[in-house]
């Protein structure tokens, strides 16, 4: 075991797919002389070429629509995008073309590319570049959309997205590429894509996240164990499919849930998961699902309403204790 | 025949060298007096100083980020310096000097790059839109701003109004661009398109874009493009007037690219050592818009050296006052939000802004007590 960055996870993941499969090649802005926005590509443009390494300009939906053509000429595109803002562009090409084209087309062609992106408010960057608009894609059939929240996670999430034969969209996430965890040696792993995992067992709620808000999620729970508050965290980790199976038997176990979800509140993540919880666990639920998540305006420059704009410990801490006094369990 | 491909050398329209002569050219006369040459000048200097000042007060964490403008300065003064009061400025976010010849105060330019106002100034009362910062967005903004224009029928004479939008050589790869472009020429819109092709877009030179040079973009699209020296505030200034008085007659659009460079970091958050060559910035420090204009004036007697030393004197207060008054500017009262949303009185809101109040004493209750 080796401890590293969740952005170096991904960086030694990158490279050993591209060793791996000739096939895989790199598109985006600014990733190959400039090594990325976020520093993933560190290092590939001087060791795999421009032939494998590309600087595209700047247009979105142009190298996201290339990659949609090239893929389907067999090569496996992953396709950086410098925050998931830009994905508004290139939505046609990903939703329209990516997404559909194997279903529609007969299965004829399927596009195994990439798309690779961080989320995340909470780095000052105004309301047009700090969105959390993954359900965007997870809303969509044909794609498919994994956020992991630790570095092993990100390793084996993206080694499963570029060896799949479908579009994937893997959610990454400002606030996480600085944080550090634990990945083997060797690493090999390939996600289960459409996997959830009981990241930490619990008893007396489950508390449900994806990305940052799973990490956090996690902090949480650790910080509730002290104060004898067994929280069980579910990190969805796929968006789509979603493995509604492991939320469902969490909350049969604990009989109540908070989510977590770091986007709009209104049609959210949290609506799906509560929605899943109540067709799956009704009867074993002992409170409504809560349901945390952003503040309902675009989100703030000014750093202290950037910050009351966004879910935090506080916040979660505060759901997961009122939720737990509301069914008459002891709070710390 | 022109094959419209790299080959040929672009033609540069220039009306003052590096060196500071001053060169004639048929197509864009410029009849400036003295006073009107020492205020372009005190135009450049006095927004350099605003900007040197603003990257210093963001490293010391006054503000959240800085798009600088170092080396730009001519291209932007010489451009909206052309503009009238009527017309309408779309800038991307780095047209600090467009915003100052548009009297924007730097305090409040600051003050949205520090966080601390909700936006900014007052499009309509300045005639300049607020920053855009999503790539190319704007020239589309622009063009629709001017079909309104030509709707109202503000355009067709002498007193007409036009509309200008910057954006950057990296933005012509955008699809909005391109639209812009076409939507402009079919429409025959009075848009200028002002793209300061500063050589970079971050870390992408220029061969990242675009294999023509790119005001030849425009023919395609069935309107004039005109290439200027960017660091020439006459030729600037003259282009744009022209371009302007074309969309303000009812003769549609026109795409000027202002070759200019940009001496700094893309923005704060950026270290340009990484990906460009010091003997880049060496060629185009030579080619500085402010000393080529000072060279000019000092050989030809506009100005002597009482005057220059008179604009240094008033940029280091200029640069003083921005710097106390930036550190000054309050944070906003935590109750103001609420008055910026309606008009009118709004029951809602003000069961809201009840709730908010009461709250915000909560603290003061808590504070009282020895709470804290
Ligand atoms: C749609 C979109 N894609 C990417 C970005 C990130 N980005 C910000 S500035 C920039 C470079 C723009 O270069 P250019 O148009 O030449 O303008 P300059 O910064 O040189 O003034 C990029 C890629 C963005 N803001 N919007
Ligand atoms: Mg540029």
């Amino acid at each position: 075991m080796s401890v590293i960055t969740y952005r170096q996870a991904l960086r030694d993941t990158l490279r050993a797919e591209m060793h791996r499969d000739e096939n895989v090649i790199l598109l985006g802005e600014e990733i190959g002389v400039f090594e990325g926005s976020y520093k993933i590509t560190e290092g590939l443009l001087n060791e795999f070429g421009e032939r494998r390494v590309r600087d595209t300009p700047i247009a979105e939906e142009g190298f996201v629509g290339a990659a949609v053509g090239a893929a389907m000429l067999g090569l496996r595109p992953v396709v950086e995008l410098m925050t998931i803002n830009f994905s508004l562009i290139a939505i046609d090409q990903i939703i329209n073309h990516a997404a559909k084209i194997y279903g529609m087309f007969g299965g004829q062609n399927s596009v195994p590319m990439v798309i690779r992106t961080p989320g995340g408010g909470g780095q000052q960057l105004g309301a047009t570049h700090s969105q959390n608009i993954e359900l965007f894609y997870a809303f969509v059939p044909g794609l498919k959309v994994l956020a992991p929240s630790t570095p092993a996670e990100a390793a084996s999430m993206l080694r499963a997205a570029i060896r799949d034969d479908d579009p994937v969209l893997l959610l990454e996430n400002l606030g996480l590429y600085n944080t550090k965890g634990e990945v083997p040696d060797d690493d090999e792993s390939v996600a289960e894509i459409g996997r959830a995992a009981v990241t930490r067992e619990g008893s007396d709620i489950t508390l449900i996240g994806y990305s940052r808000m799973a990490a956090l999620g996690t902090q949480v729970a650790e910080a509730l164990a002290k104060e004898d508050i067994s929280v069980e965290v579910v990190d969805l980790r796929s968006l789509r499919p979603l493995d509604r199976q492991t939320i469902v038997d969490s909350v049969k176990k604990t009989g109540c849930a908070v989510v977590a979800e770091d986007d709009w509140l209104t049609y959210g993540i949290g609506a799906e998961i509560a929605a899943s919880i109540q067709e799956g666990a009704f009867d074993y639920l002992d409170a409504p699902v809560r349901r945390v998540a952003m503040a309902e305006v675009p989100l703030p420059y000014a750093k202290p309403l950037e910050n009351a704009a966004l879910p935090s410990t506080e916040s979660v801490t505060t759901a997961i204790k009122e939720t737990l006094s509301a069914v008459g369990k002891r709070v710390g | 025949m022109s094959d419209n491909t790299a080959h040929d050398e672009p033609e540069l329209v220039q009306l003052l060298t590096p060196e500071g002569e001053l060169r004639h050219h048929p197509d864009y006369p410029l009849d400036l007096g003295a006073e009107e040459v020492r205020g372009l000048y005190r135009d450049l200097v006095l927004v350099r100083r605003v900007d040197t000042e603003a990257v210093a007060l963001q490293r010391q964490g006054e503000l959240g980020l800085w798009a600088s403008l170092l080396g730009q300065e001519a291209a932007q003064i010489g451009s909206a310096r052309a503009l009238r009061p009527q017309d309408m400025a779309f800038p991307s976010y780095r047209e600090h000097g467009v915003a100052w010849v548009r009297g924007v105060d730097p305090r409040e330019l600051l003050g949205m790059f520090r966080g601390v106002t909700n936006g900014g100034w007052d499009p309509a009362e300045h005639g300049l839109h607020l920053y855009t910062i999503v790539i190319g967005s704007q020239t589309l903004h622009a063009t629709g701003y001017a079909m309104g224009v030509q709707r109202d029928g503000a355009t067709g004479g002498d007193d007409g109004t036009a509309v200008i939008v910057y954006f950057g050589d990296g933005a012509t790869s955008q699809g909005d661009t391109n639209e812009a472009f076409n939507f402009a020429a079919v429409n025959n819109a009075p848009v200028v398109f002002f793209c300061q092709n500063n050589q970079w877009a971050i870390s992408e030179p220029l061969e990242r874009q675009s294999r023509v040079p790119l005001y030849r973009r425009a023919a395609g699209f069935g309107f004039p493009g005109v290439r200027v020296d960017g660091n020439d505030v006459f030729a600037s200034l003259a282009v744009t007037r022209r371009a302007l008085q074309h969309a303000r007659e009812g003769q549609g659009p026109m795409l000027i690219e202002a070759f200019t460079y940009r001496m700094g970091a893309h923005t704060t958050n950026d270290d340009p050592t990484r990906y460009r060559v010091a003997a880049e910035l060496e060629e185009w420090k030579r080619k500085d818009p402010i000393l080529r204009l000072r060279a000019y004036m000092a050989a030809n007697g506009v100005a002597d050296d009482d005057f220059f030393a008179a604009v240094d004197a008033e940029a280091d207060k200029l640069g003083e006052r921005v710097r106390i008054e930036c550190r000054a500017l309050p944070d906003p009262d935590p109750l103001d939000i609420f008055h910026e949303v309606y008009a009118e009185p709004h029951a809602q809101l003000d069961l809201q802004r009840a709730e908010f109040a009461d709250y915000l004493a909560s603290f003061e209750d808590a504070g009282a007590e020895g709470g804290r």
